[in-house]
């Protein structure tokens, strides 16, 4: 063992208080870090896990028709005149689903055809919003086979697949019929396959899930498809590659984050509010170190005073309270990783929804604990400097006269 | 060639009113395998000049020359302090010697660890020296569970430990009985002698002074030379 470590490690064993403050300082401060950081990033993930669970990541479809711009009246009267929003398809739309699904980073395309319509049973009736889908590319983009709950993720024909609330409206049950209509009068009936519950009471309530060829029909898109959705590998650098498919297709393609503003910011300032805290945390514990150490210094000075006065070199005093800060902060990561991991599954345990899950899940992975281990490590590496300064500098003929 | 030089020493502590004035131009010579005694009152100076010799305070004027190293010029420090200390002098403390949370032998390892020197061999060095000492069946005890004498020997096997040509004792034998304050000093006379080591060793005690090659008086910040009482000079 280096004479260092030796010394510094007799060094803490011997001021036992102080060596116990030290390590409980440090725990907790990491504890906190652990628990706040395990808890704000399981908030965020279930947080946009419900968003995403009824949203792609990216959406593409046709720009919108260009608004022309009249300025033929004398008084220079400008006049925008847009055109009537209708359903346009997208252009070549299997070359484009062949390059999206080539594209690094996109992990499922699935062409929708999605337009307004009225669903009606009897004589209740709803407005809802017709989607074509393909079953098995749409199920790896919004996996609805896993939150149906009740039926089979089956479409063929004129079957559909509907949302728990819009059942309970109309007052449908797995078998029954419903009858879909769109503009100029164009409708069908449909047999419920399965109902959904998406986690999101807005689509739970408008998605009707048909098959594409029936939403063409309906939406008078014969052969064409209204936008391209997608699932993609990096949920955090939709933005990016959004843009980048733009870029590629010449379409819009609209990420879950753009479409998202508001929670996104939310998300941000959220996090910045825990590095402010951690921060904070980390800065308390570092004075609290520091100052523990710089009272063991002074009360060691008669053992340091008997090195420095035998020839230590300085360096080699100094690295002894250094090491004391690493080994504080090293020990204290390790307790401070249980405890506050112990906090967090705590925590969880009493957040639970009324059917007994957890309210959000608690994340905890190994990153977290090698960051606050390295956060602690360099805290106390560096929450060492002024007292090992110190004990370097001591005067040891003072020391040797006067004990 | 002298082992270890001063010449013309001052040093002055406090200002005014506490105006001290500890060495008043002291020169003083000692040569390989001799055992210097220094003699003197209390607050004569004597821990002063050990401190100077020893480099771990420096004079106002004068010069300290250590071997080959002239350490010291006109009250100048020209060297690293520390490791002339650490390589070249061994120190007996006339207080807070060994460290307390350290057992014998580890007291005495620290010797060799600070020159990075550590390891299986010191380890056993270190067992060798305590066991010339007669303290073989002690190296595991902590100071507080050695008395006053063994733990001024434990210092002594320290201040051995890097065979140093140096040697510097503040009284390390006050805590002992006659018998073992006279072997004390034997031993340093036969250190010296084996070792060619420069031994300077303040002390109270006339009983031992037949010990010394050589010895000096201090009164006041005055260093006296006195013809040896025994009159048996260095070989
Ligand atoms: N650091 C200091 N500050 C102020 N005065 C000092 C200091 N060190 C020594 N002195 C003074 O210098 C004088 C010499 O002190 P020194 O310790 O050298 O005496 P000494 O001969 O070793 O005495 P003793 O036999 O009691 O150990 C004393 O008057 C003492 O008060
Ligand atoms: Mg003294």
């Amino acid at each position: 063992m280096p004479f260092e470590l030796f010394v510094a490690l007799r060094f803490l064993r011997e001021g036992r208080t102080q060596t116990t403050l030290l390590l409980a300082g440090a725990s907790v401060g990491v504890a906190v870090i652990v628990f706040l950081s395990a808890l704000i990033d399981g908030l965020q993930v279930s947080l946009v896990a419900r968003t995403l669970g009824s949203q792609p990541h990216i959406i593409v479809r046709a720009p919108d028709e260009a608004a022309r711009t009249l300025t033929d009246s004398p008084e220079s009267l400008v006049q925008v005149v847009r055109p009537a929003q209708r359903l346009r398809s997208v252009d070549q739309w299997q070359q484009v689903r062949g390059l999206l699904e080539r594209t690094p980073g996109v992990e499922a395309v699935s062409p929708v055809v999605a337009g307004p319509g009225f669903a009606s049973r009897g004589a209740a009736s709803r407005a809802v919003a017709i989607r074509g889908v393909e079953p098995e590319p749409f199920s790896r983009v919004i996996d609805v086979p896993s939150r149906l709950v009740a039926g089979t993720w089956r479409l063929r024909g004129a079957e559909a697949v509907i949302g728990q609330e819009l059942a309970k409206e109309l007052g449908l049950e797995l078998g029954d019929k419903l009858r879909l209509s769109a503009a100029e009068g164009r409708a069908d009936t449909f047999l419920i396959t399965g109902i959904f519950d998406l986690g999101n009471k807005d689509v739970n309530e408008r998605w009707v899930l048909v098959p594409v060829r029936a939403a063409q029909t309906l939406l008078d898109l014969t052969g064409g498809v209204s936008s391209l959705e997608l699932k993609i590998t990096d949920l955090f650098g939709a933005q990016e590659l959004a843009a980048e498919l733009e870029r590629r297709t010449g379409l819009v393609a609209e990420s879950w984050m753009a479409l998202n503003a508001q929670l996104l910011t939310a998300l941000r300032s959220q996090s910045s509010s825990r590095y402010m805290i951690q921060f904070f945390v980390i800065v308390a514990v570092a004075l609290g170190i520091a100052s523990v150490l710089v009272v063991s210094v002074v009360q060691k000075s008669r053992e340091i005073g008997i090195l420095k006065a035998m020839g230590t070199p300085t360096s080699k005093v100094m690295r002894v309270f250094l090491i004391q800060g690493a080994v504080v902060g090293g020990v204290g990561s390790v307790a401070g990783s249980a405890l506050g991991s112990g906090l967090a599954l705590f925590f969880t345990g009493l957040m639970r929804n009324p059917d007994g899950s957890p309210l959000f899940p608690i994340t905890l992975e190994p990153r977290l604990f090698l960051t606050a281990a390295g956060v602690a490590f360099v805290t106390g590496l560096v929450a060492a400097v002024v007292p090992a300064r110190r004990a370097s500098r001591l005067d040891p003929a003072v020391v040797i006269r006067n004990e | 060639m002298h082992v270890i030089e001063a010449q013309g020493l001052w040093k002055t502590y406090g200002k005014g009113e506490t105006e001290v004035v500890a060495l008043r131009d002291v020169s003083l010579r000692v040569s390989r395998g001799e055992v210097a005694a220094l003699l003197g009152p209390s607050g004569s100076g004597k821990s002063s000049l050990l401190t100077t010799l020893g480099l771990l305070q420096f004079p106002d004027r004068g010069s300290v020359r250590i071997g080959e190293l002239e350490a010291v010029i006109e009250g100048r420090l020209r060297v690293d302090a520390a490791r002339v200390r650490r390589e070249r002098i061994g120190f007996v403390f006339q207080k807070a010697n060994l460290i307390p949370f350290l057992n014998a032998l580890d007291n005495v390892l620290v010797a060799f660890e600070i020159n990075n020197r550590g390891g299986r061999e010191a380890r056993q060095r270190a067992a060798a020296l305590l066991d010339y000492l007669g303290l073989a069946d002690r190296l595991a005890h902590m100071p507080d569970e050695l008395s006053g004498g063994q733990q001024q020997r434990v210092a002594i096997a320290r201040a051995l430990a890097m065979e140093p040509p140096v040697i510097l004792a503040d009284e390390p034998t006050a805590a002992l009985d006659g018998r073992r304050s006279r072997d004390v000093m034997q031993l340093f006379r036969r250190v010296a002698h084996e070792r060619g080591t420069a031994v300077v060793i303040v002390t109270h005690d006339h009983r031992t002074l037949d010990a010394f090659d050589t010895v000096h008086e201090m009164e006041d910040g005055v260093l006296r030379t006195t013809p040896h009482p025994s009159a048996a000079p260095a070989h």
